[in-house]
Parts: C-alpha cells; structure tokens; sequence
C-alpha cells in the first residue's frame, strides 16, 4: 500500500480529483451475514441497479478477503470492486511480507480507512458500503463487522444487514435468527432474509429460477473460506421458492 | 593527496566475485527439485522463524542462500514487484522469468557499482507450471547472470558437489517423498564422506503444488506431516495422497 502509494498513487481510491457533477454508475443492493456455533455466513443477492434500471442481472457482490474472512459490497460496483481488489492486495502482501495474518480486527480497521478514504466520492452518491466477516481464529469464533459511508466501523452480534434491501432482510433476520443455528439453518436463514428483501425492495434481485441465477452464499468457518456451489445453493433457493408457493410471506414466528 | 593504486577491471571484478562466492559458501546448501506434482524446496535451516524459501505469488517461490538480510530484502522487492503487477494487470500476468530479470537486473548492478559491496546471496526463483513440462527453475548467482535449470538445482556452500549427486540421481515424475528422501541424502552428503542425516526439526521444506485446490500452490510442509514423509517407504503412491488430504490443518501453523 505505502509502496504503491510511493511509485503509482494515480492507483490509490484516495487520491483522485473528484469529477465535477453527478453521475449515474451501477450499484450493487443487499447483503447479509449471520453468525452461528463455529463460524459465519455471508450472502448476497445478485442485482446491480442503476436509477430504475436494472444494470446487472449476475453481479457478483461477495469476495473471500483472505483464507479466512469475506467481504460484502453494496454501493457503487466499480468502487467497491476496486476496493476489494485492494483489500485483498494488502492482506496477502501483509501475509507474505510479515510471515503472519493480520489479526480479524486489523483487517476490519484496514477496510475501515479505506472506505473513510472514499468520503469524497460517497459526497457526490458514489458510496460503498461493505460488510465484512470473517472467522477470528484467535476467538474460535464467526464474527461480523458493518460499517457506514464515513468509515465507521461496528461490530454486529447474531446477524447484519446492509443496501437497499437491508431493512427488510433486517427484519425478516430478526424473527427467524437464533443463536443456536447450524451451518446448513444459517444459509437458509440468509438467503430467506434475501428473499424477503427482493420481495419488498426492487432493488434486490430475488433467486432466478429461470436464468439459474442464485444468491451468492459463502460459510466462513475454522476450515476457511467456501463458497457454496451452484447446485448447493440452487437447492437452497428451490426449497425456500417451493415452501413460499403455500406461504408466499415466508415462515411465521410465534406471537408470544 | 595519493594517487590510488591501479587496479585492472579484470582483477577488481575477480576480487569482487570472489569476496560474493566466499560469503555464499559460508551459508549452508539447500536445493529445489522437479516431482511429479511440483517442485520441492529443501535445506537445512535451525530457525523456524527466519525462512530460505518464502511465497512471491500464487505459483512462484523464492529460495535463497548466503547473508540473511540481503536476500531478506530482495524477497521483499520480489513480493512488492509481483503484487503491484498483479494488481496492475492480472494474476497471471506475473511469471518467474518476469521475477528473475528483475532480480538479475538488481543483483547485475549491485555487483558492477564500484560504491557497494556485492550482495553475497545466490538465489533461486522457480514456477510450477499446470503440467510438469510448464515448471520453470532460474539460479541467480551473485553477479546478477540467469541460469535456466530443470530437474534440481543447488545453491549454497557445497552446491557443485550437491548438484552432481543430484543429477546421477534425479528423475522425472518422482514422487515427493521419493524427492524428498533424495534432496535430504545430497544435503547430508559430505565431501570426506562422512555423512550425517540432518534429523527432520532443522529441514526446512515447502512445495509448490500444483494440484492445491487454492490459487496460491505455495505450502511448507512441517511437524508430523514431514515426519511422514520422511519416514515413508519410498513407492508410496499413497503418501503423495496423504498430503494434499491434510493440507488444511498443518498449513495454519504459521
């Protein structure tokens, strides 16, 4: 980073001139994450907006950061995809230059700065807004981290949300997580939120069975990073479509 | 003021050459050999903290002899220059023969400039390739020239007399423990023939593996999983199994 910031630092997000103006750029919707016994759950839909367009039917929203931690974009897509590539840039230079990874919390606050250094851009509507989680080794535990425009970092406990559609996955996680999920309930759980996010958000991409384009659901546990396979998470969405043709709002949790 | 004494360019470049090699053959030999599903760094190496054999990128590695900071700092320039050009331009866009004339470049001119002194390391920078016939191996002695090796190369203190017991013995499409076996008997052999095996706590040994599922094929092999391998009889189809099947927990060590 300091070295590129040394020999090429037209690379850097942070030090660009603004262009004047406002312009229209595709954006990525809505991720979540939840957490379970021995790791953590990242998903995203797959729909790039741009106004009321939809730019982008198969974006691809979620990356493995490193080994063992994944990041979550929603906001401007060329951004954050720049971002990403980046971030995953510093964590493997930091790996092979120092022989060791940097700790969970030091590649949350690494992503910290780099989307406070976005300020600028987000002033002008370009903003880039991840979530990150990761399995913290040192804790033998799945943790999540969101953030906002301004680089404000927090840590989330249970399940997180962010995009567009992050008020309605938000709530639809809300009533259907618990603490003691296993792997396979936690990628249900995401991609029910996901579902109910498309539902009420036109922004989010519900699964399509038709294009065979299916949430992106990746499980962080002590084994690393997976990404669940297009069969695996065709199943998901198939079974989850299915259960909704009798109940189209989804699973009802107890009133009291 | 005295007029400095003549020196030819011929005898000031011997002298140079000579101060390099001195140093390098100071430091102990290790050596990088072909097999069947990559290529295997060996050396003997008592600190488990400071490494001869480091990643550079996702199919590359680095191997060096001689003084500790020197190569330390050209490994370093190494994984700056592979990880900048692969964030340019594309992963696969950063080769070994990218990697080497950057490193001959470095070494060349620190050895002509009359100011420094040379670096005294010899390094090698090796690419596994998708089959065997893609693996690529590059020796840069100190004075910044590329030797384009294949099979097995050795560097370091005893690296001739190393490399000719390697190449009697070396064959293609070896296994790694049978690769293995070999490069601990030539690092063991000595010239007054009385050898001594290095025991398994001070090898240092890493591989690149073509057939890791991961992008980056870089991967040291320690503790029990190098006890195994030691100890395999040597057609052991089945070890070369073994491995990639306990990659995972062993790789996390570090």
């Amino acid at each position: 980073m300091d070295f590129l910031g040394a020999h090429s630092p037209e690379m850097l997000p942070g030090n660009r001139r603004l262009p004047d103006g406002v312009i229209e750029a595709p954006h990525g919707t809505t991720i979540v994450a939840a957490t379970f016994p021995g790791g953590v759950v990242l998903a995203g839909d797959r729909r790039a907006t741009m106004g009321h367009m939809i730019a982008q039917r198969d974006i691809e929203k979620v990356f493995p950061a490193d080994e063992y931690s994944a990041v979550g974009i929603a906001g401007t897509a060329g951004l954050a995809v720049e971002m990403v590539k980046l971030f995953q840039l510093e964590l493997e230079h930091f790996e092979k230059v120092e022989g060791a990874t940097l700790s969970l919390e030091g590649k949350a606050n690494r992503l910290s700065t780099m989307i406070r250094s976005n300020l600028g851009m987000a002033m002008q509507g370009l903003a880039v807004v991840p979530l990150f989680a990761g399995y913290d080794e040192a804790k033998e535990k799945g943790r999540i981290f969101s953030y906002d425009v301004t680089g404000g970092r927090s840590e989330e406990h249970g399940f997180a949300a962010t995009g567009s559609g992050s008020i309605f996955a938000r709530g639809s996680m809300k009533k259907l997580y618990r603490d003691d999920l296993t792997e396979q309930q936690a990628t249900t759980l995401v991609v029910q939120a996901l579902y109910d996010a498309a539902d009420d958000d036109s922004a989010t991409g519900g699964p399509d069975l038709y294009r065979r384009i299916f949430p992106i659901v990746t499980v962080i546990t002590d084994e690393g990073f997976r990404r669940l396979s297009e069969a695996e998470s065709s199943e998901l969405a198939r079974a989850i479509t299915e259960r909704r043709m009798e109940q189209p709002d989804g699973p009802r949790a107890a009133l009291l | 003021m005295s007029t400095p004494f003549y020196v030819s360019p011929q005898q000031a470049m011997a002298d140079r050459a000579e101060y390099a090699r001195k140093g390098i053959a100071r430091g102990r030999s290790l050596v990088v050999l072909q097999y069947a599903d990559g290529i295997v760094f060996v050396g003997e190496n008592p600190s488990r903290a400071l490494h001869k054999f480091s990643e550079i990128y996702d199919r590359i590695g680095f191997a060096a002899a001689g003084k500790y900071n020197e190569y330390e700092n050209l490994r370093i320039g190494g994984v700056r220059y592979a990880d900048l050009r692969g964030y340019t331009y594309d992963r696969d866009d950063v080769t070994a023969r990218g990697l080497a004339n950057v490193y001959a470049q470095t070494l060349g001119t620190i050895f002509s400039s009359a100011g420094e002194k040379p670096y005294e390391v010899e390094l090698v920078v090796a690419e596994v390739g998708a089959t065997a016939a893609g693996d690529q191996i590059y020796r840069l002695p100190h004075d910044g020239s590329i030797v384009d090796e294949h099979g097995s190369v050795a560097v370091g203190g005893n690296a001739e007399q190393i490399s000719t017991f390697l190449d009697q013995r070396h064959q293609d499409g070896m296994t790694l423990a049978e690769a293995l076996k070999l490069a601990v008997q030539a690092l063991s052999s000595q010239a007054n023939g009385a050898d001594k095996a290095i025991p398994a706590e001070r090898l240092e040994v890493a591989v690149l593996d073509r057939t890791r599922a991961q992008q980056r094929k870089f991967k040291r092999i320690r503790g029990r999983q190098l006890a195994r391998l030691l100890e395999a009889d040597v057609p052991a189809a089945a070890q070369a199994d073994a491995v990639s099947n306990d990659e995972a927990p062993e790789d996390e060590a570090e």
